[in-house]
């Protein structure tokens, strides 16, 4: 079963402003984009049970031109608390890069 | 009357990551019509709203400053830098200044220097407040009258009309202070009679610099011609190449929402934007509509202090202390906190203790769904924030030491548990802040919060 980063070129995490972050997965090609797709992994569920935050905050896009998913979250720590141990948030991706992809 | 071509050229994405000298000359001398950076972010997190410092050395922010100034100058155009000193409040706002006027006085320059200050009067806002102008985000950190008084500093964003407003008196330099990136980008092309829907989305690729090319070796300047209809981007450096997908990808990037981008004033709708390739190094964007809100409104940000660091690092390596590290740190924060409530004093409520164990969920903490298994070491971080450096010291004297010889039933007799690399294994890590806003502040004018002063040098 492959993993999500060897159809993909890009899987990153970025804040999006110290509330929010976001995932890009830019993919190789469109069957690696449509593969994922239709696996229904990259889900607003995973990201909730992942990420602690709720469901219905979990927003994804999807850009087909740019076989690219885009999904946004609330942080589950704001950037920059004491608790928080990412600032910029570029590793919280990590978890996602070997997810199985059907 | 057909809109003239504007040219627009984008120094860098930040001013302190800076950019390359002959980059700035080229894309000068090709014709530009001003040169814009921004020079700041809340990426980096609280510490500089709520300091007052700024991110960038001094002398590196000087270099690229004069850079910037001297080709400019040279041409007869403005120049325009905005989130001076990274988080643009007012301390960030007058170093800036300062070096302008330092870099003018050496190279004997001569011209109209506008401040436009973000930083806002905490008395005002809690007014705003009351008077429900002031409206949160989501998500957003709680905010009321009493925690808009004990911020440390905040400052609203602002959007193109203060800086077309110095431009309007013949500013040729403006420093300002807090600006959202695309404003910088957008102001001077929206005098010139280019339609909101080209300048703004021409701001948002423009405003990180080289990041819209398809391979970003380093940080550098970035070139956009406007016209009423779109624009046309392309890399002043021969060796980056813009392409339809490199553009198109960067509305991704820091982005929450990749189509909705929402400014000062309305919202960049960028749905229908077409990208298309015009050259093997120049992409042609168009489509992009503006959509006006209602109600014109600017972000605030503010940070609070939250406590004084200290911090220390140790490598654990013995394999017994680390198959019970849980119930050995347990254990190890009971002593310290006994000893820490004999003296210093302090209940554990009133300070933190916090450890990240790396090499196991360092990174995510509780997030992390791997297996907590460990490999044959981690790297321990004690992190203390007390409620001023001297306690946060004291705690991390007690905690370090205390950690050092905490026992193990294994090991029957004096052991020491935490390898150090530094002597002393403590350091002060200064003021700790945190973000106490992620609000918007309804304005009837969207100048009156920021102050502009012109100077002539």
């Amino acid at each position: 079963m492959p993993e999500l980063w060897e159809v993909t070129k890009l899987i990153r995490s970025k804040n999006a402003g110290p509330f929010e972050l976001t995932f890009d997965f830019m993919f190789k090609n469109a069957e690696g984009f449509h593969a994922v797709r239709q696996s229904g992994r990259l889900s607003a569920e995973l990201f909730s049970r992942l990420y602690r935050v709720p469901v219905e905050k979990v927003r994804i896009f999807v850009l087909e031109p740019l076989l690219t998913i885009k999904v946004t979250i609330p942080r589950p720590i704001f950037s920059g608390e004491l608790q928080d141990g990412d600032m910029y948030g570029g590793q919280f991706h990590g978890p996602l890069v070997r997810l199985p992809i059907d | 009357m057909p809109v003239k071509k504007l040219r627009a050229v984008a120094a860098g994405g930040n001013l302190s990551a800076g950019f390359r000298e002959e980059t700035l000359c080229r894309a000068a001398k090709e014709g530009a019509d001003f040169i814009a950076c921004d020079a700041g972010t809340t990426d980096s997190g609280p510490f500089y709203l709520g300091s007052g410092q700024a991110r960038g050395a001094r002398e590196v922010t000087k270099y690229h400053t004069g850079l910037i100034l001297r080709e400019s100058l040279k041409a007869g155009i403005p120049a325009i830098i905005g989130s001076a000193g990274h988080a643009g409040g007012r301390p960030h706002l007058l170093w800036m200044l300062d070096i302008v006027r330092e870099l003018a006085r050496e190279n004997q320059w001569h011209f109209k220097l506008a401040g436009i200050d973000s930083e806002q009067d905490k008395e005002r806002l809690a007014q705003a407040f009351q008077a429900g102008e002031i409206v949160a985000l989501d998500p957003a950190p709680p905010l009321d009258e009493t925690s808009i008084r004990a911020a440390e500093r905040i400052v609203a964003m602002m959007g193109v009309e203060p800086i077309q407003c110095a431009l309007r008196q013949g500013a040729q330099v403006v420093i300002a202070g807090r600006s959202s990136d695309v404003a910088l980008f957008a102001a001077l092309p929206l005098l010139h009679g280019i339609p909101r829907s080209v300048a703004y989305h021409a701001g948002k690729i423009l405003e990180c610099g080289s990041a819209c090319v398809s391979q970003r070796y380093y940080p550098d300047c970035m070139v956009a011609e406007l016209d009423e209809d779109g624009f046309t981007i392309e890399a002043p450096n021969p060796e980056m190449l813009c392409t339809a997908q490199s553009v198109a990808s960067h509305s991704l990037y820091e982005n929450g929402d990749p189509y909705q981008l929402v400014e000062s004033g309305g919202t960049l709708d960028t749905t229908g934007a077409r990208y298309q390739a015009v050259s093997d190094r120049a992409v042609r964007v168009t489509g992009a509509r503006w959509v006006p809100a209602d109600v014109y409104t600017v972000k605030l940000e503010g940070a609070t202090l939250a406590g004084y660091r200290a911090v220390s690092i140790a490598g654990i390596r013995d394999p017994l202390v680390l198959r019970q590290l849980d119930s050995f740190l347990d254990g190890l924060r009971s002593v310290i906190e006994r000893k820490v409530s004999d003296s210093p004093g302090l209940k554990p409520d009133q300070y933190t203790l916090q450890w990240r164990i790396y090499g196991r969920n360092g990174t995510l903490g509780p997030l992390e769904p791997e297996t907590l298994d460990m490999g044959h070491e981690v790297g321990l971080l004690i992190d203390v924030v007390a409620p001023t450096q001297e306690l946060a010291a004291a705690i991390l004297a007690i905690a370090f030491h205390t950690g050092l010889h905490h026992p193990i039933p294994e090991h029957v007799g004096l052991i020491s548990n935490f390898a150090f690399p530094f002597s002393p294994p403590g350091m002060n890590a200064g003021p700790v802040y945190r973000f106490c806003a992620n609000h918007v502040w309804k304005l009837t004018d969207p100048c009156a919060p920021f102050a502009l002063t012109i100077e002539d040098l």
